[in-house]
């Protein structure tokens, strides 16, 4: 099976897989610096997990730029020297990459409000960097239109207003509109990917769609959407792929620091079939389509108040933590849930405990453990993960 | 006569806490309703307005480390399954509850009618009163998010949110949980107190700015901030106080007499230091000794900045009520952006003629902790004031490794005398 890309291209899944890996490994962001480079006086705005209004980056015509630190292909010289060891790695890695000139690239950079390091991360770039454009995105706790929406309307207004001072582009309501309708096909795509993966996980493996949607930190949206759907296409056109009767499984935990990729295979090897994750959430934060008429930036707000994705670092004003696990289980229909958080991760470690309850009063089976984003050794892993993909088939079969 | 005095302030404060604690005791009997909130960005004058109690768990939290509890309280959380990675004031506060909740002096803490989450400068708080609240089961939350002040100013708008806030979501509560309308008049007569013992606290801590400095800053100024910064900020009880520790040290200052520490008044003054970070609390004392055996003093401190920065001039003003407790949310330390951070350090070097500081990093705390290597260097750089750099924990024992901690601290102060040797 093959896909035609204009000009007579013809490209396999095997060019596919290549060229998305590339794109998610590449921690030089040659893709980015390629893009700048295509017209004169582009810019690029990098940003932390997990939300920013990349719209807002877009229809300023810069490109928005996922950082997800150096994953297992950095060395740290420099980072360590800025953190404890009783921090997690992201930070520590993103340093790295600033300091080793790899960020360079960047025109500005975004910390949305996470958690304290992500928080603290802003100023320290700010001292590092005093020449660079640093924002700290303080997204809203009270989901009231007229209190939480108004806050963060006019935090979108100082955006609105910087990203057009930093291009030279003046953000217009039209132009603005058309950068969500860009996302929001490049969000339906994703959702696209994740319910056929649901249905046939075995055609869709967590371990390309790891890399498929890595690739959409430093593509422009429509050139993701596009190998999105070309994946679509591509996959399950590969005749080996058959239902191995494998376990199905959530994954949760992963919202900002991100796993290896080699864990996500050991997870496959064990015989699990991943069918929901929150790996790489801010992709997909906003889980319905934005409006694209009136106002777009009430738009923006609404979405953000009504449809974001429930993640730990979000208060959850109905107090029911673990709808959203228990929801994606029932529709997903998984066997069981596997908690892999980032080490020193507060917020998901701290959410952990009251998703484990609600797990529980559900019956539903879970097992949980912790990674760096370099973890290398993973035969621990493997053992648990492969005890707990037995264990919940049996169950289920019983 | 100064030890008569002394012992006054002392006592005065431990009264005021066994009796809070005893009316906290008794709250549910009595028909009294309580409500558990944070120390940054505490609404006390407004929960007291309604004749409300309040509780502060990182107060139970940190008395549970002074009296060597947290540890069995920080075990029995990891045994229900809470990460040996976080925070351990919410284990502790965990462990306390699954241990029956019994508090600092002994009696038993009333459940919370009304959770009040100030979230102010920790993204811990969400968590962890959302873990409470699925322990008490249905108990509401008032949600209060405090913008960052990244930029070290505060925006109007961030003003008008957390005033907004007040007006929609926190004073309704507190008016369904207690039964009483809002009263601003009574609101802005405890404001009016809380402004009258600021001045005195702040004062306080400014002596230190003599030589030698009348208090420690730091392991005294902890119990200079204990009415301030929990239940008493906006009651005479704490105007009273105050008054009584600014005589005392006012005494000491005459006198030309240093701290007085729990062996008796200090020896020598030869060190002057600063200090940015928590203190340790199951260990304070032997900690605390690791200095005052050497003649090194705190002369400022940032965590006596934690509720409330009243010493950059921040005074609660009755006259705008909601948007003066919103002013004070958003100015609290941990709610600094870290450029600030360090400038407040800086200034606080500089105004206090600091010999060194320390930068005291814990392990549980990532909104003290990430960045403060970086402050050390800044700070080096900026006032070329050598700095030492101190790991250990709030309230997990196992992460005060004393004889590291004396070592280091030993060949710090060695290292500023010999470079006092070289500049004489
Ligand atoms: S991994 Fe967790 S603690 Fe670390 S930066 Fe991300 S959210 Fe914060
Ligand atoms: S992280 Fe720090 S500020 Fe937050 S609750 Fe823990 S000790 Fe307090």
């Amino acid at each position: 099976m093959d896909v035609q890309r204009g000009a007579g291209d013809v490209v396999t899944l095997d060019d596919l897989m290549t060229q998305a890996r590339s794109l998610s490994e590449d921690i030089d962001f040659t893709a980015v610096t390629q893009w700048k480079a295509r017209a004169e006086g582009r810019k690029a705005i990098g940003h932390m997990p997990t939300y920013v209004p990349r719209e807002l980056i877009h229809a300023s015509g810069m490109l928005s730029v996922g950082i997800t630190g150096g994953g297992d292909r950095l060395e740290i010289i420099r980072g360590d020297a800025y953190f404890q060891s009783y921090i997690c790695r992201i930070p520590r890695s993103t340093i790295e990459l600033a300091l080793s000139h790899r960020l360079d690239v960047l025109d500005g950079m975004l910390f949305p409000s996470i958690c304290d390091v992500i928080r603290n991360l802003s100023g320290m770039w700010s001292m590092i960097f005093p020449d660079r454009y640093v924002h700290y995105v303080d997204v809203p706790q009270n989901f009231d239109v007229a209190v939480g929406g108004k806050f963060w309307r006019r935090e979108l207004e100082t955006l609105r207003t910087d990203f057009a001072r930093l291009s030279g582009v003046a953000i217009d309501d039209d132009a603005l509109r058309a950068s969500i309708a860009v996302y929001n096909e490049n969000r339906h795509v994703i959702r696209d990917l994740y319910r056929a993966r649901s249905e046939r996980p075995w055609i869709f493996p967590m371990s390309e769609v790891y890399y498929i949607l890595r690739a959409g930190n430093v593509l422009p949206p429509e050139e993701h959407t596009a190998m999105l759907r070309e994946y679509l296409v591509l996959a399950p056109g590969e005749s080996d792929r058959r239902d191995q009767d494998r376990s199905r499984v959530v994954l949760a935990g992963m919202f900002c620091e991100q796993p290896p990729h080699g864990l996500v295979l050991t997870l496959e090897r064990a015989g699990c079939y991943v069918v929901d994750d929150d790996f790489l959430l801010g992709l997909r934060w906003l889980q319905d389509d934005v409006t694209t008429t009136g106002d777009p930036l009430d738009a923006l707000v609404d979405a953000y108040l009504n449809h974001s994705a429930m993640s730990a670092s979000r208060y959850a004003p109905d107090g029911d933590r673990g709808r959203w696990l228990i929801d994606s289980v029932a529709r997903n229909r998984a066997e069981g849930v596997i908690f892999a958080a980032p080490s020193f991760c507060d917020p998901a470690l701290l959410d952990q405990p009251m998703l484990v309850t609600a797990l529980d009063r559900k019956g539903i089976p879970h097992t949980e453990f912790k990674y760096a984003e370099d973890t290398g050794q993973f035969a621990v892993i493997r053992e648990q993960a492969g005890t707990f993909s037995d264990s919940i088939r049996l169950w289920s079969e019983a | 006569m100064s030890a008569v005095r002394k012992e006054d302030s002392m006592l005065l404060q431990k009264q005021m806490m066994s009796d809070h604690y005893d009316r906290l005791a008794s709250a549910h009997d009595e028909g009294r309703k309580v409500v558990y909130t944070f120390v940054p960005g505490n609404l006390n004058e407004l929960v007291r307005s309604f004749g409300l109690l309040p509780v502060l768990p990182e107060i139970n939290a940190l008395q549970s480390g002074l009296r060597k509890k947290s540890g069995e309280y920080i075990a029995e959380a990891e045994k229900n399954g809470h990460s040996e990675d976080v925070c351990t004031y919410v284990k502790c506060d965990i462990g306390m509850l699954k241990k029956g909740n019994i508090g600092p002096t002994g009696t038993q803490l009333p459940k919370p009618d009304l959770l009040l989450l100030s979230y102010t400068g920790c993204f811990t708080f969400l968590k962890w009163f959302e873990l409470l609240r699925e322990e008490y089961g249905d108990v509401p939350v008032a949600m209060l998010h405090v913008p960052y002040q990244a930029n070290g100013r505060i925006e109007p708008h961030q003003r008008d949110y957390v005033v907004q806030q007040m007006r929609t979501e926190v004073i309704p509560k507190l008016e369904q949980v207690s039964g009483r309308a809002y009263d601003e008049d009574r609101l802005r007569e405890m404001l009016r107190l809380s402004a009258r013992a600021e001045d005195d606290l702040v004062w306080t801590l400014e002596s230190a700015k003599r030589t030698p400095s009348p208090i420690d800053a730091y392991f005294g100024g902890v119990h200079y901030i204990g009415p301030i910064f929990s239940a008493f900020r906006g009651t005479q009880g704490a105007v009273d106080y105050y008054t009584a520790l600014r005589a005392e040290v006012q005494e000491r200052l005459d006198a030309g007499q240093g701290p007085v520490t729990p062996e008796g008044p200090m020896g020598t003054e030869k060190y002057r230091l600063v200090v940015e970070g928590p203190p340790n609390w199951t260990s304070f004392r032997e900690f605390w000794k690791m200095f005052y055996d050497e003649g090194a003093v705190f002369v400022a401190s940032t965590y006596t900045k934690v509720g409330g920065l009243y010493d950059r001039g921040f005074r609660h003003d009755p006259d705008h009520p909601l948007e003066t407790l919103a002013d004070y949310c958003l100015g609290c330390y941990t709610n600094l952006g870290l450029p600030t951070r360090v400038d407040l350090l800086e200034q606080y070097i500089n105004d206090y003629n600091a010999d060194g500081f320390l930068v005291n990093s814990v392990k549980s705390c990532n909104s003290f902790s990430v960045g403060q290597l970086m402050m050390l260097r800044q700070l080096e750089e900026r006032t070329g004031v050598p700095g030492v750099f101190i790991e250990n924990d709030l309230v997990d024992p196992r992460y005060f490794s004393a004889a590291n901690i004396k070592n280091r601290i030993e060949s710090y102060l060695q290292m500023l005398d010999q470079k006092r040797g070289k500049a004489a």
